[in-house]
């Protein structure tokens, strides 16, 4: 010792000091849980912390993007004429049954405003792109590239072209995450199509299955159902596809039948989304007969108000008991 | 392996492996390859507990940690805290892991990173949000695998001026 220098460090770490730094460390961290799970006083935090990953999470999925891209532009001419025709031939069936659907429609609402009662459709939408990062892969969300400046707000529902997709949970100024249909925490509210009968489907955490485990025994569900949305709980708009039913199996021994449905979403598959906003709109029974209800155009009503309300504050009229509202559980 | 004084250690280097890392998590894989993702993040805050504890110990796991939960969406900290656990465990033992031979050193980090992910998977469970999957501990035993890669490319990411 008298011959060096002594090493001020110490050779082992310093046993207290090391406990100290991690019971301090520690008890920052829980208290950090703590607050962000108990009341959810860090919003303003985790919007900072998820704006901040936000370029970079676009930078780890950039060389992805520009591959797919590429392989698009590059894409044979052949496949791109084979497209254009199928699509022609889409374009074709689509248009037949939208002349459909508006005479449909305008039945629709007359006939709600003769049982005073409202009808929810969607006013306005957005596309947004799924920024292609795997956050986690028990949980089913994504990253989408539009924000509160595009006026997302949390509790949005987002839709693809075959069904609902799922809602907004964290509305950041430039990005959003959402919540998949399927995610375990997601609950939606659906409606046997066939029969009007009404459930809840519950995500399994597989992009491919959504649980119906509320069915009583003796309710009309068979395979192939079309299940659509209810609308109640106000989340999302009534009258869109959800899922196909895929199982029934009817166990007497069980007091509920267990119904297994296939999401209609392309939920692992989709490049991009539509985010809706859609409103409460009830439609009054006339209060004298107008002479003639002016043909309003499609297009009249399809005009978007500037920002719809978020949600409806009061549910819409409903005699039956509604269900607890979708969404993650706080 | 480990012969990295205070001096050979740039910040440089350092911030750039956390982001790498921080990437390699939420890079897109297809979906049977992703399930089997290490958790990089661990391994890199292992690393340096191993190897600079004084500068690169708890402080920079909890760090670390908070960039993941961030990234991830989950709930902030819950990373942070696992992440200073084991790199407290490693900081305490790290000169006998040192000395071990690399089967053996895997096989403390198996342990560790077991370590991780059951406390992950018990703050999943008392926040009200378990993930039960039996798949969720595939990636331990992977990244205890990756472990001699992964001190192989530190070594000479780090070590060399």
């Amino acid at each position: 010792m008298a011959l060096h220098e002594p090493d001020p460090r110490p050779l082992l770490l310093g046993g207290p000091a090391l406990g100290l730094r991690l019971i301090v460390l520690a008890l920052m961290a829980a208290g950090l849980m703590v607050a962000d799970h108990r009341n959810h006083h860090l919003a303003a935090i985790r919007d900072w912390v998820a704006t901040a990953a936000y370029p970079f999470q676009w930078a780890v999925q950039a060389p992805v993007q520009a591959w797919t891209a590429m392989r698009e532009s590059f894409a044979t001419r052949t496949r791109v004429e084979a497209q254009n025709v199928r699509l022609a031939a889409d374009n074709l069936v689509l248009r037949l049954k939208l002349m459909r659907f508006e005479s449909l429609e305008q039945e629709n609402q007359r006939l709600r405003a003769v049982r005073e009662s409202s009808s929810r459709v969607v006013k306005r939408s957005l596309v947004a792109e799924i920024v292609r990062v795997d956050l986690d892969p028990f949980r089913q969300r994504v990253l989408i590239n539009k924000g509160t400046r595009s006026g997302i707000f949390r509790g949005q529902a987002a839709l693809d072209a075959n069904g609902i997709f799922g809602q907004v949970t964290r509305a950041g100024p430039i990005s959003s995450e959402v919540i998949l249909i399927s995610d375990p925490e997601h609950a939606i509210p659906v409606q046997v199509n066939r029969t009007g009968a009404r459930s809840i489907a519950l995500g399994t955490g597989r992009s491919g299955l959504l649980s119906i485990p509320y069915m009583p025994q003796n309710a009309d569900v068979i395979v192939g159902d079309l299940l659509v949305s209810s609308g109640l709980g106000g989340v999302y708009p009534p009258g869109y596809p959800v899922g196909k039913v895929t199982a029934v199996v009817r166990d007497p021994a069980q007091p509920l039948l267990a119904v297994e449905a296939e999401p209609l979403a392309a939920l692992d598959r989709d490049p991009e989304v539509l985010l809706v906003w859609f409103d409460s709109v009830v439609v009054e029974p006339e209060p004298e007969p107008e002479p003639e209800p002016e043909p309003s155009t499609p297009a009249a009503r399809v005009t978007a108000p500037a920002r719809a309300p978020p949600q409806p504050a009061t549910p819409p009229p409903q005699t039956e008991s509604a269900p607890p509202p979708p969404g993650p559980n706080p | 392996m480990m012969r990295v004084s205070r001096t050979h250690v740039g910040w440089l280097r350092v911030i750039a492996i956390t982001l790498a890392s921080l990437a390699a998590t939420v890079a897109p894989l297809p979906e049977w390859l992703e399930l089997m993702r290490p958790d990089f993040v661990a391994l890199t805050v292992l690393w340096f507990s191993l190897l600079a504890p004084r500068l690169l110990g708890l402080s920079y796991g909890w760090c670390a940690g908070l960039a993941l939960d961030g990234f991830h969406g989950v709930l902030l900290g819950q990373h942070a805290l696992t992440l200073t656990v084991i790199a407290y465990v490693a900081s305490k033992l790290r000169l006998q892991i040192r000395a071990f031979p690399p089967l053996q050193q895997s096989a403390v980090i198996l342990a560790l990173l077991w370590l991780n992910e059951f406390l992950l998977f018990w703050i999943d469970g008392v926040a009200g949000h378990p993930v039960t999957d039996w798949r969720r501990w595939i990636a331990v035993p992977v990244g205890a695998a990756c472990w001699p890669l992964v001190t192989a490319l530190f070594a000479r990411l780090v070590a060399r001026r």
